[in-house]
């Protein structure tokens, strides 16, 4: 852990951290970007690594590396201790009840394929629906649409109000006896819109269909706890909340997992082997074919480590205040228009100006040392919604400040000269 | 990287006001093209009489990139025979993207100003996306063009 989160996390517990002095944990943000300091604000695309997550990694393949639940000799065997360490630290963060529900994956996207191929695919036909919603990521749209042409059902979509919600009314009439699946987002990478999960997830209960929800965007800003949540499965990615690229996990209720049959078969996924019978491993590792990313988990497990340093709570508060500052500041810039006005958010703002496309925006901010994201941000869908092409998405960590929001508004300025 | 070496003045311009911009209803070849990662879309229309190009027009929607290059293509092509075409493409292809490109200028003439594109990779598929449509409708592809 970095020297920083720990004082602060000695310290405080009484006044809020000082998220200005966290930024130094984090090497990437201490360059220069085209001559100037860089203002990274695409942290919904992915997050800064703190120096204790780099560590964690660079310290497993410095003095540990092993492969896991395999050998017997030392190395092995810390391996296997940082690697399920890595998932207990998850287990608690996330507030499951066992680590027989935290499955390691590579990422979101391949927790809601596994859940997709495995869960659904074999209990699904021609009749059936799969509901979503109208504000999703395209990896929580394109495995349920894969197992509607492997099974014949079909998919419904609960569309979006003009503020980038999702119309509830919509939700409730689409969620019907023929519903054997519900998959929603958390919150909106695209929008920043936070779904209202609790009153889905009952209405889901309610009917007994079991949901899904798309984590990846909710975890690196809020205090997630699925067993008050009461979702049967949770989709998560390190990247998105500090930890490495390449690992993320699926959080599952036990008795469904157990219910599945194996994702993938390979090497650590069997208790034994013959050419006449397999006899699947135990939860979670009968969904962890073949050698996993141990360096990542170990990282992710960092990553957990420096936001419970920080707190959940604090971060929620803090980057709430930050994101409003945002909003007031961007609504000066002339003949800019936010897309989505969603009553919570979480994160990212979407935005255009009339008259300059978003990709010049993100080309002319980048001169200035500012990044954001430009485009459809996975979720077409959502821009055909509102009738754009592309947006211009600024998105925030705990790590951003008022100084970010004030260089990015200088930077649009810029944009409006520059097309004068 | 110089930003006023890729939004030069003539880019600018062209972008807020296109040239031959809009359909050609009587068109003997046409194609379209997007470019996925930005979502840009551009159908380039032509007339082509004893392999020269009599017209030309485009219309479409795309950054200022995008649209500069579509409008100070269909500036340049009118008259051109069809092979010069095709080599003009070439041309400019290799100013978008060669490490020291030997730029004819004068032969350029205004398409030059697009050279400052070279800086930035993200780029390039925003400038020569109307030049792969423009040849895809030379070659009559019905598929449209993709820069992905």
């Amino acid at each position: 852990m970095s020297s920083t989160a720990t004082e602060i996390a000695a310290s405080e517990h009484s006044e809020a951290p000082d998220f200005g002095r966290l930024r130094a944990d984090f090497p990437t943000l201490n360059q220069r970007v085209n001559g100037h300091p860089l203002c990274y604000l695409d942290n919904a695309a992915t997050t800064q690594k703190p120096e204790s997550v780099i560590s964690a990694v660079a310290n497993y393949y410095r003095k540990n590396n092993a492969n896991v639940h395999r050998g017997v000799h030392t190395l092995s065997e810390r391996a296997t201790a940082d690697y399920e360490g890595a998932r207990e630290k998850l287990r608690q963060f996330i507030g499951a009840e066992s680590t027989r529900e935290i499955v390691f994956t590579r990422g979101t996207t391949e927790a809601i394929n596994l859940v997709a191929q495995a869960y659904l695919r074999p209990l699904v036909s021609s009749g059936d629906e799969v509901l979503i919603t109208g504000l999703e990521h395209h990896s929580n749209i394109v495995p349920w649409q894969m197992v509607c042409e492997q099974t014949g059902a079909s998919l419904k979509v609960a569309a979006l109000d003009e503020n980038g919600e999702v119309r509830l009314d919509e939700f409730h009439r689409l969620l019907s006896d023929k519903t054997r699946f519900v998959a929603v987002s958390h919150v909106s990478n695209a929008l920043g819109t936070v779904n209202p999960v609790g009153e889905m997830i009952e209405a889901a209960k309610t009917r007994g269909v079991p949901i899904l929800l798309d984590g990846a965007q909710a975890l690196p800003h809020m205090h997630v706890d699925v067993r008050d949540l009461d979702c049967d499965f949770y989709a998560l990615s390190s990247h998105k909340m500090f930890g490495p690229t390449g690992i993320g996990a699926l959080y599952g209720k036990a008795s469904l997992l157990e219910a599945m049959p194996p994702y993938q078969g390979g090497g650590d996924m069997i208790s034994m082997v013959s050419f006449e019978e397999t006899r699947y491993n135990d939860l979670p590792y009968k969904f962890e074919a073949g050698t996993p990313n141990i360096a990542g988990a170990i990282g992710l497990g960092a990553a957990i480590d420096y936001l419970n340093a920080i707190g959940m709570t604090q971060i929620l508060n803090h980057e709430k205040a930050m994101v409003a500052a945002a909003l007031d500041g961007l609504s000066t810039i002339p003949g800019l228009r936010l897309i989505g006005r969603p009553r919570e958010r979480a994160g990212a703002i979407s935005f255009v100006i009339d008259g300059i496309h978003p990709h010049d925006i993100g080309t002319i901010v980048d001169a200035d040392g500012v990044a954001i994201r430009t485009g459809h941000h996975c979720a077409m869908p959502v821009m055909q919604h509102f009738g754009l092409p592309a947006t211009a998405r600024a998105s925030f960590a705990f790590y951003n400040n008022e100084a970010d929001i004030e260089r990015l508004l200088r930077a649009l300025e810029h944009c409006r000269n520059v097309f004068a | 990287m110089d930003l006023n070496d890729l939004y030069r003045d003539v880019i600018v311009d062209h972008n807020k006001s296109p040239r031959n911009f809009g359909d050609l209803t009587d068109a003997d070849h046409s194609a379209q093209g997007f470019n996925p990662l930005c979502g840009d879309e551009l159908t380039v229309y032509l007339n082509i009489k004893d392999d020269q190009i009599t017209d030309v027009r485009f219309k479409g929607q795309g950054c200022a990139i995008s649209i500069a290059s579509a409008s100070l293509m269909t500036e340049k092509l009118k008259g051109l025979s069809v092979e010069d075409t095709r080599q003009l493409f070439g041309k400019v292809h290799s100013m978008l993207t060669a490490d020291a490109p030997d730029i004819p200028v004068d032969e350029m003439g205004k398409l030059a100003a697009l050279q400052g594109v070279r800086a930035y990779p993200s780029r390039v598929k925003c400038a020569s996306l109307c030049w792969h449509t423009v040849i895809a409708a030379l070659d009559k592809r019905a598929t449209p063009v993709s820069t992905e």
